[in-house]
């Protein structure tokens, strides 16, 4: 009865397991194949067509093979696979705790000294280090930045100027909802994570100074009620008239279409929407980032870092592996995958060269701005409440206006202070 | 010979029924093995805990934190609180509704009545998935037909985002559920109304008892039953209710944890949600809780309410 939900999970879980064991242990003998596991469904061409056969080409001996998991049954299926020993060889990383806890459990490999590894800063490895800093166990991928995205089309056409402190800002919201052509702004509350990813973190930064107050944060001498961490929220509260109608049931697809249909001018974005956007769109699009407090402020962005790629410590073939991940790890790979999926931001130190311009917008604030990684990432959510998911919850009863700034920062602090003892 | 040798002979000729347990065996073992197995597995593992990446035995301390840590015990009381509200409306809603179309179907003079019962049925054998992103749509108030309906009969300000609003949304989709589930009351009433003999409906009318008389004092005992098997039904499958809420809302069940149901909630502490990591162990004793409640529902059906309920025999 009530075990049957469980059943056909757990059932769903292990068959999926066995039936990718099936189609990994075909080896060559001569050459050595890699498997790579990946959550990526969407980057199988990406892998077949263009990074593979460019580390192949240069690498004789070594075949790889990118196989991908659907999203949702990649952590499941993947702890399945390294707990029955028939995992790939190289795993790729969700950012923070999900590895690091595949590091504690000793399946991914110590790669610190790994060829390579020394073209990321210190911010870009972060997220797949101890919490020391002194193991890392994945090379960073790529990153994603956020910020606004905007019909070029329709600011031409309202005669508006791409704002750049808070005023500005929401000046351009009220003419565009004064002409009444267009919704303001393009986002919804249903699925909750908007409102807190491209809402929260993507204007907060501004606030409490990127990575000046994550890390005050987590050594706990700032707290989420503090002025700086409840701005936000109060710029988020003042968001609700310039959304559309009915927005407390819009959802992501929602959001997406609604700005892709050039119904809609500016959408709080994450920079992974502008290979979609690219495709949809009919009209020019530009990139703002988020707005500072007054003109002349240093602006912070979002640059979180979301993907990477680890060693199975029980890979037969540790030295290949290596050798493919100190490739990952290059400025070649950083160029080829930067390109094919643009959004995806590379984190090495090279400055890489990108063709699409919206990209180029985006990774041009590196430059301008300090980068910072969501505040809530790095280990304050790792216990329960959770403070991602109650900032989804929380961010999104903001928009709504069932609770005020404080109230929900105030419900924020008092689930982390219930389990997080900050290191004094 | 007398009878008693007679009867001891038979006895000791009578062969063992191998038969009875071959055939029996199928369904043990396989009912066994995916569901009373998994069941014990549950229970067992809602009493450990993982320290150090070992599992230890730590008695009933998961249900203390459940009950007894603030963090567990709101959600879940929310999460009950809400379950039995889903319930309440299937109850008050579902099955009166199951009874009325039973009852409209099982009258001589309705034609089409085959068409209007498999038009009532078809929501009950489509997915979850389906039917909770179609309802999505329907309900969208971007895209959807409902405000567009309700525009075209002049109510359009009756209109709003059911399913994004706190007050509104466990009420919109335990509508939706109703809307998908009618069709089972609705068939074994119906099956049940079929089965009353012709002989006492004619004696009632005999007696003058016709229309909705009859249906009162004739037909509504004689079904009884049926109409306990419903609820009971109804009870388990709405403790075990998750799929429609995780398709409609996500398992965050949001507004403001405002759909959170005890399956979305088990499903969160089970297996984690985007960086909630999972823990199987107080997920199994969110299972257990809920295995708890049904068992206790089935119990108080059983032993109160069914050996009460009289039956007619024909």
């Amino acid at each position: 009865m009530k075990t049957k939900l469980l059943t056909a999970l757990l059932l769903g879980t292990s068959i999926l397991g066995t039936g990718i064991l099936g189609t990994t242990g075909m080896a060559l003998a001569e050459d050595v194949t890699l498997n790579i596991e990946s959550w990526r469904g969407d980057d199988l061409t990406i892998w077949k067509d263009k990074l593979i056969p460019a580390f192949e080409a240069k690498n004789p001996g070594i075949k790889v093979v990118f196989a991908p998991s659907a999203p949702t049954e990649y952590d499941a299926a993947l702890g399945a696979k390294l707990a029955a020993g028939s995992a790939g060889d190289l795993i790729t990383c969700r950012p923070f705790d999900k590895s690091l806890e595949l590091f504690k459990k000793g399946n991914l490999a110590d790669i610190s000294s790994l060829p390579g590894m020394d073209n990321f800063s210190p911010v870009a490895k972060a997220a797949w280090q101890t919490d020391d800093g002194k193991s890392s166990f994945c090379v960073p991928m790529a990153s994603v930045i956020h910020g606004f995205i905007y019909n070029k089309d329709a600011f031409d056409k309202l005669g508006l100027k791409v704002p750049t402190t808070n005023e500005e800002f929401y000046a351009v919201l009220d003419k565009i909802k004064a002409d009444g052509t267009y919704i303001p702004m393009a986002m919804g509350t249903k699925d909750l994570w908007e409102a807190a990813t491209m809402g929260y973190q993507n204007i907060g930064p501004n606030y409490w100074k990127g990575e000046e107050g994550r890390a005050a944060l987590i050594k706990g001498e700032q707290k989420l009620t503090d002025p700086q961490w409840v701005e936000p929220y109060k710029e988020l509260a003042k968001w609700k008239p310039y959304l559309g109608d009915g927005f407390e049931a819009q959802t992501y697809p929602d959001s997406q279409n609604l700005f892709t249909l050039g119904r809609a001018a500016i959408y709080p974005a994450g920079s992974w929407e502008i290979g979609l956007f690219n495709t949809q769109a009919q009209f020019k699009m530009g990139a703002f980032p988020p707005p500072v407090q007054k003109a002349g402020d240093t602006c912070y962005i979002s640059d979180h870092t979301d993907i990477g790629m680890g060693l199975n410590a029980a890979s037969k073939h540790p030295e290949e592996a290596k050798k493919f991940l100190s490739w990952v790890a290059s400025p070649d790979f950083a160029t080829i995958y930067a390109n094919a999926l643009p959004g995806f931001f590379s984190l090495n130190s090279t400055p890489v060269k990108m063709e699409d311009p919206l990209a180029q917008e985006f990774v041009s604030w590196r430059g301008k701005c300090k980068s910072t990684i969501r505040s809530t990432y790095q280990i304050l959510s790792r216990g329960t409440p959770n403070l991602e998911n109650e900032t989804w919850v929380e961010s999104a009863n903001v928009i709504n206006g069932t609770d005020t700034p404080e109230a929900a920062a105030k419900k924020l602090q008092d689930g982390l202070d219930s389990w997080y003892k900050p290191a004094k | 010979m007398d009878t008693e040798t007679m009867a001891a002979e038979t006895r000791a000729k009578r062969p063992i029924r191998w038969h009875v347990g071959v055939f029996l065996a199928p369904a043990v073992l396989v009912y066994t093995a995916i569901m009373i197995l998994p069941l014990f597995g549950t229970l067992q593992l809602s009493l450990f805990r993982n320290i150090e990446q070992s599992q230890v035995f730590v008695g009933f301390s998961n249900f203390r934190t459940l009950f007894g840590d603030p963090n567990w015990s709101v959600n879940f009381w929310n999460a009950l609180r809400n379950n039995v509200w889903f319930f309440i409306i299937h109850m008050l809603v579902q099955n009166p509704i199951g009874i009325l179309l039973a009852a409209l179907l099982s009258s001589p003079k309705l034609r089409f009545t085959a068409f209007y019962r498999t038009a009532i049925f078809v929501p009950t054998i489509l997915s979850f998935v389906i039917v909770g992103f179609a309802w999505k749509l329907i309900l969208s108030p971007i895209w959807g037909v409902a405000p567009h309906l309700m525009d075209f009969v002049g109510l359009k300000s009756f209109f709003t985002p059911w399913l994004g609003k706190e007050q509104y949304a466990l009420t919109a989709l335990s509508l939706v559920s109703v809307w998908q589930f009618v069709g089972i009351p609705m068939m074994l009433i119906y099956a049940a109304l079929l089965s009353i003999p012709d002989e006492v409906i004619e004696a009632a009318e005999c007696d003058g008892v016709t229309g909705m008389a009859q249906f009162w004092k004739i037909k509504l005992p004689l079904i009884l039953p049926s109409i306990g098997i419903i609820s009971i039904l109804t009870f388990v499958g709405n403790f075990n209710a998750f799929d429609l809420i995780y398709t409609a809302q996500g398992a965050l069940a949001g507004p403001n944890y405002s759909t959170d149901i005890l399956g979305t909630f088990l499903y969160r502490a089970f297996f984690g949600f985007q960086l909630q990591v999972g823990d199987p162990n107080m997920g199994a004793a969110i299972a257990t809780i809920m295995f708890l409640i049904i068992l206790a529902g089935v119990c108080v059906y059983l032993f109160l309410v069914q050996t009460r309920l009289r039956r007619y025999q024909f």
